[in-house]
């Protein structure tokens, strides 16, 4: 009982002896953030059809550990909290309730998809907590006007088109192009990514667009109509499998386009293998990441690093993924903001803070690629460089294509 | 005309597919009276039990074989575990066990395997055949083989006892008990049958589809349609509803304006409606009257 009533009162004088003592910056915390914790919530798919980005979820947690195990960020151990929300945003809502109410999370974390993501947008800015690097290549979540508490992460995919068509404007004028894309919003954005990069030439240099279903078995008969209108130039906007198949059918036919893929359907292990690297020969892409599957970051100081951390943290774990180097990069991103926070632990400095990051590099991306952000840009990573599949590998050429040259 | 016969072409080769689910999709139809929606789960973890044994070394054919094995003794554990308490329950708590079902393993195989998509080798080479690119060697063996099995299957049920037996025990079960036969165990041989045909249909959609948990989503649904089409007790119907949906599902894609690019996948849920509604047997489908 004495003891109880004592503690306190023996740490209010602790904290004036310190505080008058040395010079220390005051420490300032909002729920969530402590002399010895930081609570970070987070949702991803751990079950349900999205449920292979579930790596990133797991990359994360494993992240932290070795994180607290090295001393935790400014002597702070970080409880980072994850749930389950099967990519179902109605349970993303609940899930995060329950993170801001209950857990008291100083953040919500690198939360795993568009829908879900977008589901609790508002939520979470009505409550003033962060929705900090959401996992997911949509363009909205850079909007600092509408909601300041609200930042993206990956380069979005509308960029990423503009800068495909921009190159095929500079190198290959006289394009006639065809479009495969996915029927959904992750596919359309990147259609209108490309006709904004067209610009006015966008009727007279694209032949075809075709769009497929993502139930669809097999995408043979799109294939089949798009080289009957015969393009030069096929750009394939696809997820994975669909993306795989692509590539395998236009080989099949004897068809041979110059053919332009995007970054999240570019992976060595699950696209361009299953496809038959014979098929892949000449395909281009850009990319902001390095590919853990790809052979020339074996030697890469930041990459030694990423391999060393799965030896030890996820022992098993098919480096070649691509959720895994994303889930790493992010994870390093944030700890870099909460370092820079210092003692400051307040949602509004975590904002702060996320908005000044200056050419900061995580081991995971490509040499010349930083991140940049300022109270008016909210997308971390702006730049691309392109590449092109060549034997078992993606080799990169030409220099860095960046957003804001585009904008010039 | 070049693009109407490439068209055709390859809505056969996809055809074979929906063929190959159509089959067994019928199968449990014929031995149980409702549609199994676990099927194509279930041929797609017998997808991968294959792919394991040939990452382990086991030559193709052998793995195809202990596979095919594995596959019926599942189908009849599944059966006897989760199903025969569940035989004179109502339809939909059948339903809920077959999603039920659906979720388990799909979820088992995603943790065993994971998620990422695996190449998976074919038998038959990917050449072109007989000179078109547009079908392969390998969408011509799977043609062959989705024959081979209705013809099989044509004899079982018309020339064996065993068959005549399954036969009776699915569509008058009751007098099929009064003759002496085990109903309940017709029933689970029925299961073991639809997932030993669901494994091979696998095995030969894994290569154009890839090998993943959720490889047999939309199959089931166009299987479904081909079945329905075709006549639910028919496997010959269902094999030719197979082909006739592929077939029809690329030239209305091609041909009619805004349904390429948007309506595809209705198209197969359109046709289910519509056969229901216009020929409920299907085209070849016995004609079921009831006395009430």
């Amino acid at each position: 009982m004495i003891a109880k009533t004592l503690r306190p009162a023996l740490l209010a004088v602790a904290i004036t002896v310190f505080a008058s003592g040395a010079a220390l910056a005051q420490k300032k915390y909002d729920a969530g953030a402590t002399d010895t914790e930081i609570r970070i919530g987070n949702t991803s798919p751990y079950s349900g059809p999205a449920s292979s980005y579930g790596v990133i979820g797991r990359t994360e947690e494993a992240f932290f550990k070795m994180i607290n195990d090295k001393g935790g960020i400014n002597g702070r151990k970080i409880k980072f909290i994850s749930y389950d929300d099967g990519y179902s945003p109605p349970k993303t809502v609940e899930q995060v309730r329950k993170l801001v109410e209950s857990d008291e999370v100083l953040l919500v974390f690198s939360s795993i998809g568009t829908p879900t993501n977008s589901a609790i947008q508002k939520y979470l800015n009505s409550k003033k907590v962060p929705q900090l690097f959401v996992a997911s290549g949509a363009k909205k979540w850079d909007d600092p006007n509408n909601f300041p508490w609200t930042m993206g992460f990956l380069l979005d995919f509308q960029t990423e088109a503009q800068i495909y068509a921009k190159w095929l404007m500079k190198e290959k004028p006289d394009a006639k192009i065809g479009i495969l894309y996915q029927n959904d919003d992750f596919g359309k954005e990147y259609l209108r990514g490309v006709k904004d990069g067209l610009g006015a030439k966008a009727s007279s240099m694209i032949m075809m667009e075709e769009s497929y279903e993502v139930s669809e078995p097999s995408i043979d008969s799109h294939i089949i109509k798009l080289k009957a209108a015969n393009p030069d130039v096929l750009m394939i906007f696809a997820t994975i499998k669909s993306g795989a198949q692509a590539i395998k059918r236009t080989a099949e036919l004897g068809w041979k386009p110059l053919q332009i893929i995007n970054n999240g359907a570019s992976f060595v292990s699950s696209v361009m293998k299953p496809a038959g690297f014979e098929n892949a020969q000449g395909v281009l892409s850009a990319a902001y990441a390095k590919d853990g599957a790809d052979p020339q970051w074996n030697d890469d100081p930041g990459m030694k690093r990423v391999y060393e951390f799965l030896d030890k943290y996820m022992p098993g774990a098919d480096k070649t993924d691509g959720g895994i180097i994303h889930g790493y990069g992010v994870s390093q991103t944030l700890v870099k903001v909460l370092e820079m926070c210092g003692d400051d632990l307040t949602r509004a400095n975590v904002m702060k803070q996320a908005a000044s990051l200056r050419d900061y590099a995580p081991d995971t991306l490509l040499p010349g690629v930083k991140i940049n952000t300022s109270s008016t840009s909210y997308a971390p990573i702006t730049q691309l460089r392109m590449q092109r599949f060549k034997g078992e590998k993606w080799e990169l050429f030409g220099g860095l294509l960046s957003r804001d040259a585009q904008r010039e | 005309m070049e693009l109407f016969t490439n068209q055709v072409l390859a809505g056969i080769a996809t055809g074979a597919i929906y063929a190959c689910m159509a089959l067994a999709v019928v199968m449990i139809y014929q031995a149980i009276d409702h549609l199994n929606f676990a099927q194509g789960e279930m041929a797609m973890f017998s997808t991968f039990i294959s792919w394991q044994l040939m990452q382990w070394g086991i030559p193709y054919w052998g793995a195809f074989v202990i596979t095919l094995v594995f596959s019926f003794i599942g189908g009849i554990a599944i059966e006897r575990i989760l199903f025969k308490p569940l035989a004179k329950a109502p339809v939909l708590t059948n339903v809920a066990g077959f999603i039920a079902l659906f979720a388990i393993i799909n979820s088992s195989a995603g943790l065993i395997w994971d998620f990422t998509i695996k190449q998976y080798p074919t038998p038959f080479g990917s050449a072109p055949f007989l000179g078109s690119q547009l079908i392969s060697t390998h969408q011509a063996g799977m043609i062959g083989v989705t024959v081979l099995l209705l013809l099989g299957l044509y004899f079982f049920f018309q020339y064996t006892r065993i068959g005549l037996a399954m036969r009776a025990a699915a569509s008058v079960p009751e007098s099929a008990r009064l003759v002496g036969i085990n109903t309940s165990w017709m029933i689970a041989l029925g299961w073991g049958m639809a997932s030993a045909i669901g494994s091979i249909a696998g095995m030969l959609i894994a290569p154009v589809v890839f090998l993943e948990p959720n490889m047999m989503g939309g199959v089931l649904i166009y299987g479904f349609a081909a079945a329905v089409l075709g006549g639910l007790t028919s496997p010959f119907g269902g094999v030719v509803g197979g082909f006739l949906v592929g077939i029809f599902e690329n030239l209305a894609g091609t041909y009619i304006p805004g349904v390429g690019n948007e309506l595809k996948l209705p198209i197969a849920l359109a046709l289910i409606i519509s056969v229901l509604v216009v020929k409920p047997a299907g085209l070849f489908g016995r004609h079921i009257v009831k006395r009430v």
